[in-house]
This record gives structure tokens, sequence and C-alpha cells, in this order.
């Protein structure tokens, strides 16, 4: 169905869009892949009265400019992709600011119809439309909606199908733009036109209104095509910049929104709105805001909102992710009777149940906080959050929005990376939006705090409570200096404008609600199940092999037969009845399980992963890591608890349980390599390295390159090695 | 009629937009919102911190961080 009609949506972002989008698809929709791009661009398709046609949601703006990638990806998609007509939803309500997008729409001379969205807000409002004159004065179809009840979608939807028919060619509308700018259009266009430069994609008259603009996108298009004629044209522009600011002081882009508003104010002038109310008047939603942002009230009711957040994510997800614990054990447990003994089994179970298990593991947990997000986003509150919080994280070349990754990512202690990163999707302002998603993993996510729980249990048992607040504090210090750290090095430049609209207070539609978290989490489940996979297999491998030489396993075959030998039949016969074993067989078999921990601990430290550990004592020296510490926190890297079942096998102890590991703790306390220093040392460490693999694939997927997972590992491993080596060095010479 | 920056205006105070003196990503954000000359705004608040504020503009409500409201300029009634 290729040649089928495809009608594009756009407008701005609180203009309804999205849920217009949901009413015309209902499930039938997919996002679009776009490489290199983290911008999202659904797809859907409609049918109703035998009309039919694919429906392409485009990213929310509010202008053509070529500064964000939203605007960028929609530019790119009108032209590239060239959709049969678009349908410009603008919210009734806020009219004149809405138009200034369908205004370029115009000059661009995409088909377009303009969907006129919650008239019913903007009567309750006072403001009332015509439709008709609207339509009549800027030449376009204007159809009256009510996106979120459906009225008027499908007389929309047969108009735009109409419209698309009729016109198949783009015609730029011409606004003027005063006298100087009108006559350099046309001296650029005739240009433009007669050397038939860009034409087959663009409308001469779009090229050059972005010449005119300076637009460095549109720009860089055209110097890849004929620089010469490029330059020609940036010459003639700057010839008209230069006459503009000595008469007028202004520059060419300015005076073109300033006219492109003159153009819409004069339009709506005539009688296309009627005010029936004062416009000054407070609306509800202002009043909402006189409480809910208040200087006092405000963040006070944010805390509690932020903390009803995570307490919903993280409480109500608790049952559900225990399921999936328990069918992964339930699973690796079938596997342990029905598949025979060997490195197949091993690899089935540490590798491919453990790993799938750990992916799927955090999809409760991504749905539920997904829904809250969503129904935060929806409702308005989350530009409000920004709005108070963003004087504080600006210090730290952030954003107002950051806030809610951080927290989600253990800023409260216990959440967890991966929904963390995902979160940093509300952040539209780029830069702060990479410095805050590779510094969420610094939060004490729930998988860290038992390492820590372990450690400061058993080193600072006296204060647990306090130290592990203090933990916390640091990782949010820590956390916010890296940020800084990130914003004037790798990630340095000014600020993104933050000019950020507070849209009225909404109930979000529970449809919406649903379709963007059952999106988010398939998008998660999808990226991350497949790299996952596959790296948690390679883990398994380098703990397993090589496996040690004969020669080594026969002494400890040895040991175990000398034990039972010494013992009678009938006592090893105890073991293996179905009968509470007596006290003499179950210290045999305490012998016997002391030498399978230390032949695990034999073959762990033979295997690649062993032989790293041992390797990495070159360096692990400064922070005071022996190559235990270090193979553990190698597998750590699959998941952070992992760290404590490492560190029993590798003490001889055998797999310990995360949940329950005083027996680990109390080998570490009497261990006389460990002090107060190096569980210090230690702590900071796994607070600060590398990132657990899945966030790893989350961040690459977020930000859109490998090559920022790869920096992530490695900056989060020196900033840790750093910090640790620092505290263990002063540390030690101090006490 | 005096001429004042726009973060110098107190809460609930309105003005008319006469220029905004800035280029850039930052002048096309501004414009994008709809502050351009001829514009009426309002302030309805500011940030717990002071800093972001908050205005009304054409029916929506817009926030900007003060140092971004330094390069709105302001007709405003006197006092």
């Amino acid at each position: 169905m290729s040649n089928e009609l495809s009608i594009a949506l756009a407008g701005n972002p609180n203009a309804g869009k999205t849920t217009l989008f949901n009413a015309l698809t209902g499930s039938r929709q997919h996002v679009g892949n776009y490489p290199g791009v983290t911008v999202d661009t659904k797809e859907g398709h409609y049918s109703k009265n035998g009309l039919s046609c694919r429906l392409v949601d485009l990213p929310g703006i509010y202008s053509l400019s070529p500064y964000s990638e939203e605007e960028v990806v929609a530019r790119d998609y009108l032209v590239n992709q060239r959709p049969g007509v678009i349908i410009n939803i603008v919210d009734a309500a806020n009219l004149e600011r809405n138009l200034y997008l369908s205004c370029q729409f115009m000059e661009m001379g995409v088909p377009m119809v303009i969907a006129l969205n919650m008239i019913d807000v903007a009567k309750k409002r006072g403001i009332e439309i015509d439709p008709d004159r609207l339509s009549e004065l800027i030449g376009l179809p204007v159809c009256p909606i009510v996106a979120r009840s459906g009225q008027g979608i499908t007389e929309l939807m047969v108009t735009a199908i109409a419209h698309a028919r009729e016109h198949s060619k783009w015609q730029p509308a011409k606004i003027s733009y005063g006298e100087d700018l009108d006559a350099a259009m046309i001296d650029l266009t005739e240009i433009i036109a007669s050397h038939h430069f860009l034409t087959s994609d663009y409308p001469a008259r779009w090229t050059a209104l972005k010449y005119l603009e300076k637009d460095d996108r549109h720009l860089s298009i055209g110097d890849s095509v004929d620089v010469e004629l490029s330059s020609q044209l940036v010459a003639k522009v700057e010839q008209v910049s230069r006459h503009l600011e000595q008469t007028v002081g202004s520059e060419p882009d300015a005076m073109i929104a300033d006219h492109r508003y003159g153009f819409i104010k004069s339009i709506l002038k005539q009688n296309v709105v009627h005010r029936t109310m004062d416009h000054d008047r407070l609306y509800a939603s202002d009043r909402i805001d006189q409480v809910l942002t208040n200087r006092f009230a405000g963040p006070l009711i944010m805390l509690l909102v932020l903390l009803g957040l995570y307490n919903f994510t993280f409480t109500y997800s608790a049952l559900p992710v225990a399921w999936c614990g328990a069918f992964f054990s339930w699973l690796a447990g079938l596997a342990d009777i029905f598949v025979p003994d060997g490195y197949f089994k091993s690899m089935l179970i540490a590798g491919v149940i453990d790993g799938i298990g750990g992916v799927l593991g955090f999809v409760p947990l991504i749905m539920f906080m997904f829904f809250g997000i969503a129904l935060l986003e929806d409702t308005g509150y989350l530009a409000r959050v920004a709005f108070m919080m963003d004087r504080v994280f600006r210090v730290f070349g952030l954003h107002g929005s950051s806030v809610m990754a951080y927290i989600i990512s253990g800023g409260i202690a216990g959440g967890c990376a991966v929904p963390g990163v995902m979160a940093t999707r509300t952040l539209r302002s780029p830069k702060e939006r990479m410095a805050t998603l590779l510094t969420v993993p610094f939060m004490n996510c729930g998988a860290k705090l038992p390492v820590i729980a372990l450690l400061v249990g058993a080193f600072f048992s006296e204060n647990q409570a306090q130290y592990m607040f203090l933990f916390t504090l640091l990782a949010w210090v820590m956390a916010l200096l890296a940020a800084k750290l990130l914003r004037v090095t790798v990630l340095r430049g000014a600020s993104t404008p933050f000019v950020l609209e507070l849209p009225p207070y909404r109930f979000p539609t529970f449809q919406g609600l649903l379709i963007h978290t059952w999106e988010k989490t398939w998008q998660y489940i999808k990226k991350a199940g497949t790299v996952i996979l596959g790296i948690s297999i390679v883990l398994w491998a380098m703990m397993t092999f090589p496996g040690l030489p004969d020669s080594d396993r026969q002494v400890f075959e040895d040991e175990r037969q000398e034990i039972s030998a010494q013992v009678s039949p009938a006592l090893l016969a105890e073991l293996e009845g179905p009968d509470e074993p007596s006290p003499e067989a179950l210290a045999v078999m305490g012998d016997l399980l002391a030498v399978g921990g230390a032949e695990a601990e034999a073959a762990l430290r033979y295997s690649v992963a062993g032989k790293i550990g041992t390797a990495m004592e070159k360096v692990s020296w400064l922070p005071g890591f022996d190559w235990r510490t270090n193979i553990a926190l190698v597998g750590g890297f699959a998941a952070k608890e992992v760290i404590i079942s490492t560190l029993g096998t590798s003490y001889s102890l055998g797999e310990v349980d995360p949940e329950a590991s005083d027996s680990l703790g109390a080998t570490l306390a009497n261990d006389p390599s460990w002090d107060v220093v190096k569980a210090l040392a230690v702590i900071i460490f796994v607070m600060f390295y590398a990132p657990c693999f899945v966030t790893v694939a989350c961040i690459i997927k977020e930000a859109g390159s490998w090559k920022w997972g790869v920096f992530s590992i490695t900056f989060n491993t020196l900033f840790a090695f750093l910090l640790s080596s620092l505290v263990y060095q002063v540390g030690s010479r101090l006490f | 009629m005096a001429k004042i920056f726009l973060r110098q205006m107190a809460k609930n105070q309105s003005g008319v937009i006469t220029a905004v003196k800035v280029g850039g990503e930052l002048g096309q954000r501004i414009r994008d919102m709809g502050l351009v000359p001829g514009t009426e705004i309002s302030i309805q608040g500011r940030a717990p911190l002071y800093d972001p504020v908050a205005l009304r503009v054409m029916g929506g409500t817009l926030s900007l961080r003060n140092n971004e409201a330094d390069f709105v300029e302001v007709e405003v009634e006197d006092e």
C-alpha cells in the first residue's frame, strides 16, 4: 500500500496532537524508527466510511527553526516523505500563538488543513472563533474539533482527504515582511528559481526565506549542492542585513518573526475571534497554580508528589517484580533438574535465564514508572516541577526537569537507573539531557543498596541509618558535581534557552496514559533485551572459562575422598537420606562444602575474570582492592547485586544470597585485609563505577550512539577509581 | 509610560513588549512563543527562588529565566 495517502499531524506541544492521533488510530500505531534520532515519530492507520490513510504523528514543535531535533525531524519528514496533506492542530484557546507555526507551514506551501481543537475549552473561557471566517482569510480549510471526545474528527478526516486530492502541488503563501525584506525575497526567489537551486525538494520562495533567516541547516544543504550560488545568496543576505541594521536596528530573522505575528494579528482582528468575557480574568488553572507554585506551599507539595510517585512506582511494582523473579527462579530450577550437568547447563542458567530475567525483571517497574510520569506530564504538573527546580539545577548546568530522572534513579535510595535514564526523555534541552542521563547512574539504586548495606553492617554497624543517609547525600553531591564537570568539558556550551510553556492543568485521558506506558515498556524490552542476552553470556563465559586443569581438580576430589573415607558409610548414607541428618553427619557435610567452596574459589581465580581481577591488582592497590574484590566488581557490571554473590564465591562461601549476606559480612569483618577505610573505598567505588549493562544499553539507546555507552563506562569507572583511591590513600594514612 | 526590562517587572504588573534585544537561538525561541514587539504581557508570578518568572501572554502561560528576561524590553504604565 505504498501509494496510500499519508497525512502528517503537526502542531504545538500541548495542543492535543497526541490525543487526536490516539482518537484517530486507536491501537493501530507504532513508533517509527529514524536512525540516529532520539525523537519519536509515531505512525498509525486510519480507516472509516471507506476512507483510509496512513497517519504520522510528528513531534510537537513551536516553530520550524533549525535549533532542536524535534523541529529538524518535522522539517525533514515533510520534505523527504512528502505527505499528501498536513493536519495542523491548533489550540483554540491559544490561537494566536498556535497560528505562528501554521504560518510557517503556509510559507513552506505544504497542503494543509487546520484542526481547531478544544473549542469547548475556549468557549468556557469566553472565546468564540468563527471557523468559516478564519478559513476564508487564510485560504485553508478549518475544522472545529474536540479531540478528547472525538467531536468533529470524522468531518476533519473527510476534509483533509478531499483537500489532499485537490491540492498536490506545494504553494507557498506570500506573507509580507516589510518593504526591504519583500524586495529581497523577490530578488532571491528569482535567482533561486532561475538556477533551479534546490527546487526539486523546496519551493524557491521557502529557500529564499530560509537564507534570509540565516537558517544554518538549510544553508548547509545549499552549500552541499552548489557552494558558489549559495555563497552568492549569503552575500546578498548580508547586504540586506547591514541595511536593516543601519535603518531599523534589527535582524532579518527578528523582522520576519514580527511580521508573521503581525499577519496573524491582522487576520484575527477581522471578526474571527469574539470574546464574551474579560480576557485577563483568572482561570481555574491559574488558581491551582497560585497554590501549587506558591513560594512556600509549592516546594512542599512538590516533595510530596515526587515522594508519592516514587512510592507508587517502587511499592506497587514490588509484587509483580517478585513474580517475575519467582518465575525465572522456577525456570532455572526446571533447567537444573532436566538439563544434564555441564557447561551448557551452567550457561543456560547463569547466562541465558539470569540474563533475560535481569531484563524482564525490570518490566513491571518501568510500566509503573512511566504510568506515573505520563500522569504528571499529561496533567501539566511536570512543567511546574521544572519551573520550580530550575534555579537549583541550573547551577550545575542542568534543567529543572532533571530532578525527576535523579529521583527515579535512586535520589531517594532504592530507585533504578534504567527507568531514570529513560525518564530523561521529558527533557527537551539536548546538552542538559545528556548531562542528566550520564550522571543519574551515580544514584544509589536498589541493586547497590544491599552491597552498601552489607559493608555498612560489617564495618559501621553502630550508626547504620546515619551512614546510609550520608551515602544518599553523597550520591546527590557527586552526581551534580559530575554533571557540572561534564557541562564544562565534553558537554560544554551555553545552556539551552529555558522558555517553557506552562500548559493549563488538564485531566489526562486514560487511553493516552495506557498507550504511552505500553509504548515505552515495549521499547525497553526490544532494545535492552537483545544487547543484554549477549553480554550476559559473555560475562558468564568469562567467569567460567578456562576451567580448572584436571590435576588441580583431582586435588579437590582427593580431599573429598579423604573426608568420606574417614567416616562410616552409614553417616554418608544419612546425608543422602530423607531424614534430618545428625550433628555428626552435618559436620561432615560442612567439611565437604568447604572443599567445594575452595574449589569454586580456585576455579574463579583461574577463569578469565579471575585473571583479569589478578592482573588489575597492578592498579587496584591504589584504592586497596585485592583480586577477590576486583572479580566481584567485574561481576557487578552484570548487575550490582552480583557483587555480593561473586564476593561470596571468591571467599569460598559458595553462592551468597544478597538478601541474607550475614555470613559474608562476618567473614569480611574478620578478614585482616579489610578495615573501615577499605570498606569505605569499596562502597564509594561501587556507588560511582560503570553502570550495570542494562543501564548502559539504555544510555546507548537514549543518547543515540554507542559511543556514549563506552564513555559512560569509562568516565564513571575512572571517576570512581580516583575518588576511592583518594579515600583509601588518605584514609589509611590517617587511621 | 516607561521602558523597563521584563526582569524588573513586579508581580501582576502588565505592559507591552517594545523590543527583544537578542538574536540566535534564544531570540528565536523567545519570538516563537509570541514575545514580539506589540504583544501585551503580564507577570503571573515567580518560582520559589525568584527565578524563573512566569508570565501570561496571548492567553497562555510561559516561563523565562531572569537572564533571558533581561533581553525583553517592555513599556509599562508609570507607577
